[in-house]
């Protein structure tokens, strides 16, 4: 019988480079930068990492294949090392594969660094990604924004909402994430935006206007996990730990069935429900004290809220504008600026949600310190609403 | 000997349309003579379209009440065929699920190529589908970017059902050169206009007439319809006047069409059966280094022709657009700034069209035996049950009711016509797919609209020359 990660693995230490259009640096440089801390950070040598993984994401700019490279920019000799790919739970799935291998007995430290060189691409957004040879025969080449849009139309459908109100709920989405951006010295995009420029700022894809989608940056995160009796042998005195660690991908009913309505995206439910039960959590909003999600577009926190059941259905419009998620609110919602100010480096995003769990478990987050939190939360959505992967995380405080 | 000729048609036209004048407007800087003849709106392809995609949806039109299985051989007649080596018909056999053992045979190379393919298949008596599509290609500036459009027609040819018999034809060949356009060249090149109506339409046509006439055993007064393309103005009158014929002298379709090269006469003739009578007679002549002849006759069983689009129905349902650099872009004549997505390879793998080219040719779903779920695209096993894909009927999506369930309008990808309109569609067989929505009006779409499919070109490998096909979804209009 299966017993699910919680409290197997710690985190023993972790990094963040700083975020942004990092022209300096090259992928080996972030990783460097992201790697470097979080030895400091775990007061270990490299030479005790046993495994390791590497998350990146596109094969048109960073390092290329395999975890080769990594291991050569990280000077990781002859161990075990892996790339990963998941599209944007990218980051969680390196976190995923370190954890697993330490919660086996396998190892007893292990890496997970995530990273993704975007601004080498040359323009802004996100390379057109591969979908296969035989997906491009028939699949539309549409954007990340427009595959994101489609929630819009089903949530409207589905709660009668109005396209104003819908719109004022998701640009308060991004004004909120700006607002906690100011104070995140990581983060790519650290000033304020007036609701006003957010509402009429160009349409992207209907109804996302600029300011509806996330950053595209530069940037690199990485968490050294272990056991918590290696951690504390180690002497760490607080530990932060993971509870849990899910995964939901699509095998096509939404896109292929006529039961999906558009409204919500079933991935995030299916691996928010094993999360909560993997972790023990039963009442999401009275019980997390902070999450990190996926806000690639505004809408698509939206549905999130409810997706991770903090929002009843059809209920995110108002608890959004209600400032449920704000800084202030009852269960603050990207208090570090998100996606939206950090950008979206494919391979990193996941382990710079954990990265801001883990400061604010540990009271290390300055500015934006949050009140005694216990337990966060981080999700991804990698892909399509519609044809996708999910990813949840849960650290806190053992 | 049983009765063989026309037993359907069918047509189609370009969505898009631009008033002559928006082009001559253009152009009043060097050319501000191209005033003068900027009437009425012409037709042209979008970005997407070209003579495969306009003869699979003339086809399918003329297919109305019919089925491709019927027939045995499908000629296809263009200038603008995409491909010197790769046949137009393979393609659109392929888009109209047509049976493996068909015949086809392309041609090309002449304005008359239409209805000289018309009249050889008639000559061979047996079943066919003909079509013929054109889609010029003129230079910016011409009086040709004026007077020219794109359309295709399309006829089927068979025993049972002659809505229109064939009484006689004739033909003349002569080097009478008005115009050429060299292998591998872009654009025609062309002679004076005046000269080509008085040497050329004047002289040219009268011959095919008289010894078709003869042929018939008809005498001019006979006629009923005098269908001639032509591409400048008056020309046909001065001809029909010149051989006496005093009936109705056929439009030209110079408004909302334009003269569509090779598929104009035989356009012209699925415009006329449209309202023809039994017992009336059509003259259609084709005119290009030489000319054919060929005179019809109606029959009774033009009145049980199911009801199809046809030539007004296209004609009707057109969408203007407000500017020449859109269209000048869908012609490749001038060079946008795309930006680096365009970058991306439009590279086919080959191996995989061909693999899957029995569901995505003729847009095909399964229906899974099991469980009854409709599903597109087919995989190896049901979405739903997971019973393997042998078991699936199959059940094409190209003619089934569907509507928009989730859309938006993308500016973020590259489109060579943006915004990208794309999402779900929602058959209502219960497939569902997510698809291209394209020629939407600047009203956007919403959902719950009903929406039709067409063939399209999916991506132009402009590195190698290369279109891929497949299906979109466009709004149905109430036109």
């Amino acid at each position: 019988m299966a017993t699910g990660i919680k409290d197997k693995v710690t985190i023993l230490g972790m990094g963040c480079s700083k975020f942004g259009e990092r022209w300096d640096a090259g992928e080996g440089d972030l990783m460097n930068e992201a790697f470097q801390e979080a030895l400091a950070d775990a007061g270990i040598e490299r030479k005790q990492i046993d495994a390791a993984w590497l998350g990146s994401c596109f094969d048109s700019v960073n390092v290329g294949n395999s975890a080769i490279p990594a291991s050569t920019a990280l000077r990781l000799d002859g161990i075990p090392f892996s790339r990963v790919e998941n599209m944007c739970a990218t980051g969680t799935e390196a976190l995923r594969g370190a954890a697993y291998a330490v919660a086996s007995g396998a190892v007893d430290i292990a890496l997970a660094i995530g990273a993704e060189k975007l601004k080498d691409t040359g323009y802004g957004g996100l390379p057109p990604p591969f979908k296969g040879t035989f997906n491009d025969l028939w699949m539309p080449m549409s954007s990340a924004p427009a595959g994101f849009a489609q929630l819009a139309d089903g949530y409207r459908a589905r709660y009668g909402t109005s396209r104003e109100d819908l719109k004022r709920a998701i640009s308060h989405v991004s004004w909120k994430s700006h607002q906690n951006g100011v104070n995140s010295p990581k983060a790519h995009f650290r000033k304020a935006v007036p609701m006003e420029t957010i509402m009429n700022a160009p349409m992207i894809s209907d109804p996302l206007g600029l300011f509806d989608c996330s950053g595209v940056s530069d940037g690199s995160a990485c968490a050294i996990v272990t056991t918590p009796e290696i951690a504390r042998a180690l002497g760490k005195k607080e530990l932060v730990s993971i509870k849990a660690l899910q995964l939901s991908i699509s095998s096509g009913q939404e896109t292929t069935m006529s039961d999906w309505d558009g409204s919500y995206v079933r991935n995030t439910r299916n691996a928010a429900i094993r999360a909560y039960k993997e972790a023990g959590i039963t009442n999401p909003r009275e019980q997390l004290s902070l999450t990190e999600v996926h806000d690639c577009f505004s809408i698509t926190e939206l549905v999130t809220m409810e997706d991770l059941f903090l929002s009843n259905d059809g209920e995110a419009v108002k608890d959004i504008l209600d400032g449920v998620y704000d800084a202030t609110g009852k269960v603050p919602c990207q208090i570090d600026g998100g996606l939206k100010c950090f950008g979206h480096p494919i391979g990193a995003s996941g382990l710079r949600m954990a990265y801001e769990i883990y400061s604010q478990l540990l009271g290390r987050a300055g500015a934006r310190q949050l009140k005694a939190p216990s337990i966060g939360l981080t999700h991804n959505l990698g892909g399509v609403p519609y044809q996708g992967i999910a990813a949840i995380s849960i650290l806190g405080l053992m | 000997m049983s009765e063989f000729g026309i037993t359907g048609y069918g047509a189609y036209v370009p969505r898009l349309r631009i008033d002559r004048d928006t082009i001559a407007e253009a152009h009043k800087w060097m050319a501000p003579s191209l005033k003068a003849q900027a009437k009425g709106s012409r037709a042209f392809t979008s970005w997407d379209e070209d003579a495969v995609t306009m003869a699979v949806e003339a086809a399918r039109d003329a297919l109305t009440g019919t089925s491709i299985d019927a027939f045995g051989t499908l000629y296809v007649a263009s200038t603008t065929s995409p491909y010197a080596d790769l046949p137009a018909s393979a393609i659109i056999a392929g888009a109209l699920r047509a049976p493996a053992g068909l015949a086809s045979s392309d041609s090309g190379n002449s304005q008359r190529a239409g209805t000289s393919t018309l009249l050889q298949a008639l000559k061979a008596g047996e079943s066919a589908l003909v079509i013929a599509s054109d889609a010029p290609v003129t230079k910016p500036a011409s009086t040709q970017e004026l007077s020219y459009g794109a359309g295709a027609a399309a006829f089927t040819l068979g025993s049972t059902g002659v809505i229109a018999k064939l009484l006689g034809a004739a033909s003349v060949t002569d080097t009478f050169i008005d115009h050429f356009r060299a292998a591998g060249q872009k654009y025609d090149y062309f002679w004076e206009e005046r000269w080509i109506r008085d040497e050329g339409y004047a002289k040219e046509t009268p011959g095919a007439i008289k010894y078709a006439l003869a042929k018939a055993g008809l005498e001019i007064e006979d006629i009923t319809y005098f269908a001639m393309p032509s591409l400048f103005k008056g020309a046909a009158d001065a001809v029909a006047k010149a051989v006496k014929f005093a009936g109705t002298i056929v439009p030209g379709l110079e408004n909302g069409v334009g003269y569509a090269g090779t598929a104009h006469a035989p356009l012209m003739l699925a415009s006329v059966l449209e309202t023809a009578k039994p017992e009336e007679k059509i003259l259609l002549i084709g005119f290009g280094q030489g000319a054919d002849a060929l005179i019809f006759e109606v029959t009774d069983a033009i009145n049980a022709l199911p009801k199809r689009r046809g030539v007004s129905g296209c004609i009707a349902d057109g969408l203007m657009t407000d500017s020449y650099l859109r269209m000048l872009s869908f012609y490749d004549g001038i060079e946008l700034e795309w930006g680096m997505r365009a970058e991306k390879s439009g590279k086919t793998q080959l191996t995989e069209q061909f693999r899957s080219s029995d569901q995505m040719e003729g847009f095909v779903a399964g229906q899974c035996q099991a469980c009854g779920t409709v599903q597109f695209p087919q995989l190896q096993s049901c979405v739903k049950c997971q019973a393997p894909r042998q078991q699936f009927t199959q059940l094409p999506l190209c003619d089934a009711p569907a509507n928009v369930l989730t859309s938006t309008a993308d500016w973020l990808s590259y489109h060579p016509a943006p915004p990208l309109y794309c999402g779900f569609v929602q058959f209502e067989n219960g497939a569902r797919t997510l698809m291209e929505m394209v020629d939407v009006g600047p009203g956007g779409i919403s959902r719950g609209d009903k929406l039709r499919m067409v063939f399209r070109i999916k991506e132009r490998d402009r590195a190698r020359g290369y279109n891929r096909y497949f299906w979109k979804s466009t709004p149905v209009t109430t036109a």
